[in-house]
């Protein structure tokens, strides 16, 4: 039974989503109109999920002195502090009533002042290793990888106005062949190609777990549990 | 060690050192690149610069501080150009973080160089909404469930800008600046396709080749990473020259990224031949071993 009515609960609305997004009037769009209006409601709920989570992996982790357990401690000082600071408004000019991240508030300055260089540190840590792992790795070793190289170069040298300036020398009629022509097309042409075919195939994959699922055949998504 | 070998086994804290000073001399020297906008580009600007003034535009800020510096300098150009062509602005985000950012347009952008326009009757911050591609559906079934209030709570009602929005059709184009998902391909897959809105925006680098596929039936335009950016720069200052002064940020980062690429293009081809050097060595030795062997 507790396998059975979640199966039932998926089937109905599955039917009544599919139905509903392509019957626009009726009950069907009522059900469809309302069952959105849930969805939004219940991803809330998620952060909430999120949260206890994040709390309990990371204070067993503490309490049972794991490997880097004292990364744990700054995530869950971090996660509480920010959190009483903004569900309380607490430092915010405006006290509760003030805007979220209100100039002058504790949250704001949290988030220009501490997260905001954060992230973009860490992103930006990208360049340092993809200039590294490129010199080490990138090699035409292969027919597929000299392609995959020649097209990167192309791409690397055409997105920047160097790529026009190496190749202005060009006559008209060769135009195609300057850098930043060459990058637009491939960006244009065998890019979109490649895409499409991948999210023909990812969308006929949904589909097809989608239906399966709808259809209770795919039942991994309950667990193991009887 | 024989110098192919050498040059191969740089260390890695030399290129770490190599691309932090590409990175940080053309900051301090603060090189200009002009760019001419390209047709993807070229198209989103003479969509915003088509419409009467006016018009009611949705611009959702998908992204964080993280890929900040690629987007944020798409949305500056976009507000400027939709604040000067006098357009009614709804400032919105899929993204938690995004709240933040569009704080950063609202308080530091928009009283400087906009004075003249009001909270709430020319420009208004919808704030976060979470559910991803689900809320921009919920969106577009039902606008004032998802939505009925500003950031701060403000009734839609309240304020003149919105009192008339009831459904997402209200507004004539979507703008979407996507770090990820949700970002443009959602705006498309629920909002474009279903309720006919046109969608255009921008995406970093990585994410730009994803939304290629979509353009033109389906997305208007795109700009990709910074030289999207930049070249929407470009195009505003061509038609506008009273922000030829003004600070244009993509513009001007193109001075690290045009070097870090010319240094990374040359960083791969100095590792190609080195690579290649290498191998015919040990190839030639080997060739050497075994005829020695076999005479041996």
């Amino acid at each position: 039974m507790r396998r059975r009515i979640p199966l039932i609960i998926t089937f109905i609305i599955g039917v009544v989503l599919i139905t509903g997004y392509f019957v626009t009037r009726g009950p069907f769009n009522t059900l469809y109109e309302s069952f959105s209006d849930y969805f939004a409601i219940i991803t809330v709920f998620a952060f909430i999920l999120g949260g206890g989570s994040l709390l309990k992996i990371h204070l067993k982790r503490v309490s049972s002195r794991a490997t880097d357990w004292p990364y744990s401690v700054v995530t869950l000082v971090a996660f509480l502090v920010t959190l009483v600071i903004g569900l309380f408004k607490v430092g915010n000019p405006g006290g509760m009533g003030g805007e979220i991240l209100a100039s002058g508030s504790w949250l704001r300055f949290m988030f220009d002042g501490v997260y905001n260089p954060l992230s973009a540190t860490m992103f930006s840590l990208l360049a340092f290793f993809v200039a590294s792992a490129s010199y080490r790795a990138f090699r035409a070793r292969t027919k597929e990888a000299t392609i995959l190289l020649s097209a990167a170069m192309v791409i690397l040298l055409g997105r920047t106005p160097v790529g026009a300036w190496l190749t202005a020398w060009m006559p008209e009629s060769l135009a195609f062949l300057e850098l930043p022509n060459l990058a637009n097309w491939i960006m244009a042409w065998p890019n979109t190609a490649g895409q499409r075919a991948i999210m023909i195939g990812i969308a006929l994959g949904v589909i097809a777990t989608s239906l399966r699922i709808i259809l209770g055949i795919e039942r991994n998504y309950l667990g193991r549990g009887e | 060690m024989r110098i192919p070998d050498s040059i191969l086994q740089i260390d890695r804290r030399i290129i770490f050192l190599l691309i932090g000073a590409a990175v940080c001399i053309p900051l301090l020297l603060k090189p200009r690149f002009q760019d001419s906008p390209t047709p993807i580009v070229q198209s989103i600007f003479d969509t915003v610069e088509r419409l009467p003034s006016g018009s009611r535009v949705f611009l959702s800020f998908d992204y964080g501080p993280d890929t900040a510096p690629e987007l944020d300098p798409m949305a500056k150009a976009l507000v400027r150009h939709t604040m000067t062509r006098g357009h009614e602005v709804s400032f919105f985000t899929l993204f938690p973080e995004g709240v933040g950012q569009i704080k950063k347009i609202t308080d530091n952008l928009l009283p400087v160089e906009f004075p003249d326009k009001a909270y709430g009757r020319d420009f208004v911050n919808l704030g976060y909404k979470a559910g991803l591609g689900g809320a921009i559906n919920t969106m577009v079934v039902n606008f004032r469930t998802l939505v009925n209030a500003d950031a701060e709570g403000t009734p839609l009602d309240d304020l003149p800008i919105t009192a008339d929005v009831d459904e997402m059709v209200d507004y004539v184009i979507i703008l979407s600046l996507t770090a990820g998902d949700p970002g443009l391909k959602e705006w498309i897959q629920f909002a474009g396709d279903i309720a006919g809105i046109p969608v255009m925006g921008g995406g970093t680098a990585v994410v730009a080749p994803e939304l290629y596929p979509y353009y033109p039936q389906q997305l208007v335009g795109l700009m990709g990473g910074l030289k999207g950016a930049s070249e929407y720069e470009s195009a505003l200052v061509d038609r506008y020259p009273a922000y030829r002064n003004a600070t244009m940020e993509a513009t001007m980062r193109m001075g690290p990224q045009v070097v870090t690429h010319v240094l990374i293009v040359l960083l791969v081809l100095l590792g190609n031949l080195a690579y290649f050097l290498g191998r015919s060595g040990r190839a030639d030795r080997t060739g050497r071993t075994g005829q020695g062997n076999r005479t041996g």
